[in-house]
């Protein structure tokens, strides 16, 4: 097996705030392939955004290492695709100079930046907004900028931080379709936070499974439901035993658990 | 058919519920209300009423004398007193003097405390010594230090520049640095994690987040500017509006008083639209 594209070992979080120490995770080591859709689902408060910003530099570990090609990347910024959990547009720049603003940070002319993006825009649902400010999205809308800003970046890995925690049903199994699409068209290795069990196996090549606060890693499943995926994939009988595995982890009672 | 249908539905025998009986027995439901908008032109004329009455009471109440026409002045009075100190006298070179140090010293009272509570985001060490050195220069009352700014900077422009200078900066400084405070850390977070250097954190976040802030204070140091040069120009000064008006009160020229006032507040006013101009100009994108 060829080595992971991302790697945690070992890694480590301890928080202390006020003299008590807090622990958010307690040694999680996992290796992902090139390519592959990775759910992270756990409690909230179990450390999935503490991973996260941790792999993106934003946070050094108390312990352990994170490594991206084999190469060691602790502590080094800018080096993978991080949505953090707010939209984050900047109120003052519109739509296309939203999604250009990594480009711009990694040193390309904005003119450049800006050609570069456009048909991007339009192709994923943005287009006729580019010149509109972020206050006059819908939240389906906002999400999609900012997904586009940070898939647009020279990084082949991308963290994506619960995308589609605040949109309500409906327009989250459109994000998701439209999600599953602009990974097919990037190639990129995702790895994706998310609350909704559902949402995690319809998306994903595999999913990590996590404990309540220390976070750790506690199971590792892998989806082998064959893509691409239409919506009626959620009434086979895998989709059904996968879902119920991970309900089962977060503590949900199912009724064959029951039986 | 509805009346049927609840009909049908099996009432308690409690009886309904009822609210308790803390309101009116039978609200009077109000309509929105939508206030009366008055044409543009009718408000000019109401303003126009409401200058002309001003002006015609005090005239007349001046003439019966149950004002003191003496200290009060009264507008005929007023009026040719004007028109003497424009046609003679020096009267364009003490507004010039006293708009020079009014404009220089909101200018560089407004950029040099931007700039500062904009440098206070460098270092949060530096932020830290600073603080209280700040809030210190905060609390004294800046008009006691006239006497003293006059010694030091003469009788001439730089001390009136100073003295605006040293009522804008710190309004400017601490209300950029609570701007400055109040940059969303996730933001932060955003251009870290896109590898952003402090720098392009500084211009691309800060600046344009920190901007309204400073735009804010822009109309409170107009006039805290204006102050201070006019209180230069009280403590000692040989030319300025303010030592006009200093020297009117002093020989009882009453008229000569309000007519230096006027001119101010009509240079205040005009300034007053230079900034909500700059402050249009500045917010609709000259920094992205
Ligand atoms: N800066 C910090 N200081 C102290 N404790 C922190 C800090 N950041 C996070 N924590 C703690 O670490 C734990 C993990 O937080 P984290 O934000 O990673 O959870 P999460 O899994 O992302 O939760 P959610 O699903 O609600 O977003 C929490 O218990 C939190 O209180
Ligand atoms: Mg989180």
């Amino acid at each position: 097996m060829p080595s992971a594209k991302l790697e945690v070992r070992s890694l480590a979080m301890q928080f202390s705030t006020s003299g008590a120490d807090v622990a958010a995770l307690t040694p999680v080591s996992f290796g992902l392939s090139e390519g592959s859709f990775v759910s992270v689902i756990g409690p909230s408060g179990c450390g999935k955004s503490t991973l996260f910003n941790i792999i993106a530099g934003l946070q050094p570990p108390t312990g352990g290492a994170v490594l991206i090609d084999g190469e060691d990347a602790t502590g080094t910024i800018g080096r993978v695709g991080y949505m953090l959990q707010k939209d984050l547009l900047l109120p003052w720049r519109t739509v296309l100079d939203n999604v250009v603003l990594g480009m711009e940070i990694k040193g390309v002319s904005r003119q450049r930046a800006r050609a570069t993006a456009l048909p991007y825009l339009q192709r994923y649902g943005l287009g006729g907004f580019e010149d509109r400010y972020p206050r006059e999205l819908s939240g389906g809308m906002r999400q999609r900028a900012a997904l586009l800003r940070t898939l647009l970046l020279d990084t082949d890995i991308v963290l994506l931080d619960e995308p589609f925690g605040a949109l309500d049903a409906q327009t989250r199994s459109a994000m998701q379709e439209w999600l599953l699409q602009i990974w097919a068209d990037f190639r990129k290795t995702v790895v994706f936070v998310t609350h909704d069990v559902e949402e995690a196996v319809f998306l994903s090549d595999e999913i990590l499974v996590m404990s309540p606060r220390p976070g750790r890693v506690v199971d590792r499943l892998t989806v082998t439901l064959p893509r691409p995926r239409a919506r009626s994939v959620a009434n086979s009988a895998d989709f059904i035993s996968l879902k119920e595995r991970c309900l089962a982890h977060l503590g949900h009672v199912t009724p064959e658990m029951a039986a | 058919m509805t009346t049927s249908h609840i009909s049908a539905v099996p009432r308690p025998r409690v009886g309904r519920f009822r609210f308790p009986s803390v309101f009116a027995p039978r609200p009077a439901f109000r309509r929105l209300p939508v206030p009366k908008k008055w044409s543009q032109r009718r408000i000019v004329a109401v303003q126009i009423a409401v200058v002309v009455a001003a002006l015609g009471g005090w005239e007349i109440a001046a003439l019966l004398t149950w004002i003191d026409p003496f200290f009060w002045s009264q507008p005929s009075k007023i009026w040719q007193t004007g028109k003497i100190f424009f046609t003679q006298g020096d009267a364009f070179t003490d507004i010039f003097f006293t708009l020079r140090a009014t404009v220089l010293g909101f200018v560089i009272g407004t950029f040099a405390g931007s700039a500062l509570g904009l440098s206070f985001w460098w270092s949060r060490n530096y932020a830290a010594v600073a603080q209280p050195f700040v809030v210190c220069f905060e609390s004294i009352p800046k008009l006691a230090l006239a006497p003293l700014v006059i010694l030091v900077f003469g009788i001439g422009l730089t001390s009136k520049v100073a003295m605006a200078v040293a009522l804008t900066l710190v309004v400017s400084t601490l209300t950029t640095y609570a701007g400055v405070q109040a940059v969303d850390p996730d933001s932060e977070k955003l251009f870290y994690s896109l590898g952003a250097s402090r720098m392009q954190l500084f211009r691309k976040l800060v600046i344009p987040a920190v901007l309204p802030w400073t735009l804010s204070v822009l109309r409170v140091n107009i006039g805290l500017a204006l102050t201070g040069a006019i209180v230069g120009e009280f403590i000692s000064s040989q030319h300025g509006l303010g030592r006009e008006i200093l020297y009117a009160g002093q020989t009882y020229d009453i008229a000569l008083v309000w007519v230096a006032v006027l001119v101010l507040s009509f240079f205040a006013m005009l300034m007053y639209v230079a900034v909500a101009w700059l402050e249009k100009w500045l917010r609709k994108g000259v920094v992205r």
